[in-house]
């Protein structure tokens, strides 16, 4: 059966008609999918808040103030990284939840997140490394392997924190490790990036935006925020199709042209199963050419309708478990080619059992 | 496994366990007007909790005991023995990173004669102590562990839970107030030993009545020490409960406004105190 938030979420106003049995259950999965501030602003766009019934609406509007406190906080902290990297007069183009939020976009209604993500040109990784670090962000300890992990194979750096406030920083030079099959080409990404009119910043292009959520979420081994992150999706695709009616086939295009097909047909395909995004027909075709084959496609329906969800545990059934870890092992697998993922997996294996025992 | 439903305070808890000795204390250390069933509940619980073994061989082998925020595991487990104990922490945790809907301060509430008393403080500061023998002297238990402030009104909302003892403050109550119910002692924890006062009749029957607070006390206990009672600047006493608040940070302005707002409506003091007849005595005097 559909857990709940998933019912709720694809048809809000199935609220009306809910026991406040029912909304206990609501609540705890969008508690535990880190979705419960979203959830009070869908229904409340849906025009639907008065239809909440005191007791769960106590607990939305808890994780609401929550939210907006760390709007706040993030507002300040976008304002910092700012004035470190000012001097060096290049564009510091914010990724994810931090754009979202810089460009009031729906999905930022209700996000709340942990690190601070932002894009530069991999000639500038250092320059902007050491102002930060002038301003108060630090680089834990590192061993020359995972050193060499970070600057050799991944698209980041390894994550900066500051030493007084302790938010954190992802400085990236790509979207997907360098050692991923479908790294696309970061000066494609670049050449596209926008000025932001508030906060002085820069964002990807919308479909850029988009293509990032998807290879994130599709290729990524953690889905603790699996539902919530296709939600995000959901929202961006539905917004960036209402404001521009030529959007779907720029994003087919820009998928084409960074070689991140497969990750938006993903990206469409499971946003339509799971929360019903509206897809128009013509669209739907092309898409479909985008498609792993068959056998593929239906392993990973498999896997992802099971980890798609809320991750609570009255959703979990007896394959979800292992759809998370087999998920996980495929973010492995499509992390870096075999010749470097079995060292390296052996290398970590061993230094987690040295420091266990 | 057992279903024990409480409503304490604006809140209602499911809490699941199959462990003897945390029915019994819960049994023995809540009023039993606070204990629902499937019929007088609602069906909607604000916290899902589970007190449990680890795993099974952790039933056997050092036995452990595990805190289940709805599934999740917010904590490493705890020896067995402090299953009880785990219960109350955990509740403690839920309430202060979950709700944003009232203000939160780590305190001691009581009242008498309509009007509440705020004792706040550092942990160690005596503020159970002194709570402990105020409610068997006369006023009425509100909370023991954090003052709920309710934002529209400002008024404190009673949350009558059991009052959490330490150490030498067990032996003080026992034999300040021989006739009071204490559960079990649980030794060793991470506060040392710890044993619940369960609160009376008077603040049980009462425990929908919020009162509006008129004194804020920072209680320090001096071995020894005279009583001194010292004005405490107002500015001052917004900043000591600001930092001994759990969500103040959180609230942003709404928080600073709602706590300006209790402290000007309220006495401010700084309490020194060694003998608790000489305390009670001199906050029975306060001005109203």
């Amino acid at each position: 059966m559909t857990p709940i938030l998933i019912q709720v979420l694809t048809q809000p106003k199935q609220i009306q008609h809910l026991s406040l049995k029912d909304w206990d259950l609501l609540i705890r999965q969008a508690r535990h999918a880190n979705l419960l501030a979203r959830l009070g602003y869908v229904l409340e766009n849906n025009g639907l808040s008065c239809d909440i019934p005191i007791a769960p609406l106590r607990h939305i509007q808890s994780a609401q103030t929550y939210a907006q406190q760390f709007e706040n906080t993030l507002k300040w902290e976008i304002k910092c990284i700012a004035k470190a990297l000012n001097n060096l007069n290049i564009p510091i183009i914010y990724l994810k939840g931090t754009a979202y939020f810089i460009l009031g976009s729906i999905a930022a209604q209700g996000r709340v997140f942990s690190d601070i993500d932002i894009l530069v040109n991999k000639d500038q990784l250092e320059q902007v490394e050491a102002a930060l670090r002038r301003a108060g962000w630090a680089q834990h300890e590192m061993d020359a392997y995972d050193q060499k992990y970070y600057r050799q194979w991944m698209h980041e750096s390894p994550p900066m924190q500051h030493v007084v406030r302790g938010t954190s920083i992802d400085v990236h030079h790509n979207i997907l490790p360098t050692t991923n099959e479908a790294c696309p080409d970061a000066a494609k990404l670049l050449a596209q990036a926008e000025k932001t009119p508030s906060l002085d910043g820069w964002v990807l292009s919308t479909s850029d935006r988009i293509l990032h959520s998807a290879c994130h979420l599709f290729h990524e081994g953690e889905l603790d925020n699996g539902l919530r992150d296709l939600s995000d999706l959901d929202l961006l695709l539905q917004e960036a199709a209402k404001k521009d009616p030529a959007f779907w086939q720029t994003i087919l295009a820009r998928a084409n042209d960074l070689g991140l097909q497969r990750s938006l047909y993903y990206a469409m395909h499971y946003c339509g199963l799971i929360l019903k995004t509206p897809i128009p027909q013509g669209i739907h075709k092309q898409y479909l050419a985008f498609a792993p084959n068959r056998f593929v496609l239906a392993a990973l329906d498999i896997l992802f309708l099971k980890a798609l969800i809320p991750n609570h545990h009255t959703c979990d059934g007896y394959l979800t478990k292992f759809a998370r870890w087999f998920l996980f092992v495929r973010s492995h697998w499509l992390k870096m080619p075999i010749h470097l993922l079995l060292p390296h997996l052996i290398r970590k294996g061993l230094k987690n059992f040295t420091t266990e025992s | 496994m057992e279903r024990i439903l409480l409503n304490v305070g604006p809140f209602s808890i499911n809490l699941e366990t199959p462990l003897k000795p945390v029915i019994e204390s819960v049994k023995m250390l809540y009023a039993e007007q606070f204990f629902l069933t499937d019929s007088t509940a609602n069906g909607f619980f604000d916290f899902h909790i589970k007190i449990d073994n680890p795993s099974q061989l952790r039933r056997w082998y050092k036995p452990q005991v595990q805190f289940y925020f709805d599934g999740k595991l917010p904590f490493k487990p705890l020896p067995f023995s402090q299953a009880y104990p785990f219960f109350e922490w955990g509740l403690n945790w839920c309430i202060a990173t979950q709700v944003f809907n009232y203000l939160l301060i780590h305190s001691a509430v009581v009242e008498r004669n309509g009007f509440a008393l705020i004792l706040s403080g550092q942990p160690g500061a005596g503020k159970s102590t002194l709570c402990a023998a105020l409610v068997n002297r006369g006023w009425r238990l509100l909370s023991d562990e954090m003052a709920v402030v309710d934002l529209q009104t400002n008024w404190l909302i009673p949350i009558v839970r059991p009052v959490s003892l330490k150490n030498e403050s067990i032996q003080i109550i026992k034999n300040f107030a021989p006739d009071v119910v204490l559960g079990e002692s649980f030794y060793d924890t991470a506060k040392g030993t710890v044993s619940h006062m369960k609160p009376g009749m008077d603040s049980v029957l009462k425990a929908k009545q919020n009162s509006p607070c008129k004194w804020i006390i920072l209680p320090r206990f001096v071995k020894g020490a005279d009583i001194v009672l010292k004005e405490l600047p107002k500015t001052e006493a917004v900043l000591k409960l600001a930092e001994n608040s759990f969500n103040y940070a959180i609230l942003s302005s709404q928080g600073f406004l709602s706590l300006c707002e209790l402290v000007d409506a309220s006495y401010c003091y700084e309490l020194e105190y060694s003998n608790l007849d000489e305390a009670i005595a001199l906050l029975a005097d306060l001005p109203v």
